[in-house]
């Protein structure tokens, strides 16, 4: 496997200046001489999940995020915790690539994010505040959009509706959904795509307590299947529970917990 | 996996873009009585000179279409708008071209249907007659909307960050739709009225170089827009 980029991240020709640790952390070549990497599919196989480097992300004059390191193994289920504006949600905007680092270095599975950005999209999903769904269309009919750009077969699109308890034979449209099942119906969005790493962003809101008892058996399904999970809530005991990590941030910066 | 190439994408977006335009017929109807309203309010300040009004009738025909589109095309990126859909999809991850693509011709399938159902409104109300062959005057149509489809839809995307959007779109689209309306506008009033000096192959001509300009950088162009 050839990854091109302007900077090497883990060349193999380069063994004096570093290469991929043999447990899986994450040690970059820091050699400028190769424009072309060289990664094998075990080298690829051995990279973290998500690696941060001093990432930083500023909205005009406020700084969302404050160099902000981190490296997650694959498997790993990541509580991210924090107070209101402390920069949970743009830190998982930002591993999913829906905005870009105002400076540092983010790496998915290997690949530079601002480098590749699709490849990265292809491995991770995102559940964010916005469901992505569109309101005239009803629960099914969004997702059988979704299920043909992933050329998944309809069926599946079916499957993950049930999974999340919504009937594929509801055609009201999502507008008439109530807050609870537009919730479910974007977590069944997330189920559809089957990323390697998913982003969680407050998953348990607006779920009544059945859906939060489904929802909890869904993650852990996600990490038994060895998905990389990172997950944003304020509800810390119950994150606990499913989380193996935790990383806590206070006005942008991280602090370990 | 691997995933669907630019033209299946389209397709996808296509059909679902047509899919959200039906279930939201209402507003169709409304961009209908617009354009049918702006028809009349054209023939009712120039008054009853029938001449004057068939002479003009091109461009009334376009002036309508025109200010339909841009309560069309504002509304094709509202419906995007309203959950994020528009980042849902970069995220899925579709290619954004395909987004441009598929947004692009449902909107100009819609200005289309649109140019066809006013015609016999201008036939009704101006007492036009269609001079050369209809299959002339639909192609043209075509050409126009496609004209306007492209730096609309173009425009359309970078009005919908702006707070002004609804004021945004039409002063950055109007200015370089100008050569494209003179083109429909003195095309269309050829086929109504004749074409004994052979000027409509120029028209179309300048028509479809405008088309090939403006779809070519719209999807040059459009992935720089949607990403932040």
């Amino acid at each position: 496997m050839e990854i091109r980029g302007p900077e090497p991240i883990g060349c193999k020709n380069c063994r004096t200046t570093g290469s991929l640790g043999a447990n899986g952390t994450w040690a970059a070549c820091v050699s400028r001489r190769f424009r072309t990497v060289h990664l094998s599919s075990n080298d690829v196989e051995l990279a973290p999940a998500l690696h941060l480097h001093e990432v930083s992300k500023r909205y005009g004059a406020r700084w969302a995020l404050v160099r902000v390191s981190l490296t997650v193994r694959r498997g790993t289920a990541l509580l991210l915790t924090g107070h209101n504006g402390s920069g949970k949600t743009t830190l998982l905007r930002v591993l999913a690539t829906a905005v870009r680092p105002s400076s540092g270095k983010v790496e998915i599975l290997g690949l530079d994010a601002a480098l590749e950005p699709e490849r990265v999209r292809a491995q991770v999903g995102l559940l964010s505040h916005a469901h992505y769904v569109y309101e005239d269309l009803s629960g099914l009919e969004n997702l059988l959009v979704l299920a043909r750009l992933l050329r998944e077969p309809g069926s599946a699109a079916t499957e993950a509706l049930e999974r999340l308890g919504l009937s594929p034979k509801d055609d009201r449209p999502v507008r008439t959904y109530s807050a609870g099942m537009r919730r479910r119906l974007a977590l069944a969005r997330l189920f559809l795509k089957r990323p390697a790493v998913a982003l969680l962003d407050e998953p348990f809101v607006e779920l009544d307590p059945t859906g939060v008892a489904e929802l909890e058996a869904r993650i852990r399904e996600l990490r038994s299947a060895g998905t990389t999970l990172v997950l944003a809530t304020h509800h810390i005991e119950q994150g606990l529970q499913l989380c193996t990590d935790r990383l806590h941030l206070e006005q942008g910066r991280s602090i370990a917990a | 996996m691997r995933r669907p190439g630019l033209l299946a994408s389209t397709w996808v977006l296509f059909r679902k873009d047509l899919l959200l335009e039906w279930r939201s017929r209402a507003r169709v109807n409304a961009l209908l009585f617009f354009s049918l309203a702006t028809l009349l309010l054209f023939s009712f300040a120039l008054g009853p000179d029938t001449a004057l009004l068939r002479r003009n009738a091109g461009g009334y025909l376009w002036l309508a279409l025109l200010l339909a589109s841009v309560l069309a095309l504002g509304e094709s990126f509202r419906v995007e708008r309203e959950n994020a859909t528009l980042e849902g999809l970069r995220l899925v991850p579709v290619n954004a071209r395909a987004i441009f693509l598929a947004k692009a011709v449902a909107n100009a399938v819609l200005l289309a249907g649109l140019g066809g159902l006013l015609v016999p409104v201008l036939v009704a109300l101006l007492d036009v007659r269609i001079v050369l062959p209809v299959g002339q005057l639909l192609g043209l149509i075509l050409l126009g909307c496609l004209a306007i489809a492209a730096p609309g839809t173009l425009y359309g995307a970078i009005a919908s960050h702006a707070r002004a959007r609804d004021v945004l779109l039409p002063l950055l689209l109007f200015p370089i739709l100008i050569p494209a309306l003179v083109a429909a506008a003195k095309g269309t009033a050829l086929v109504f009225e004749g074409d004994p000096m052979g000027q409509f192959p120029s028209w179309v001509a300048l028509l479809t170089s405008f088309d090939l300009i403006y779809w070519g950088l719209g999807v040059l162009l459009f992935p720089r827009v949607v990403e932040e």
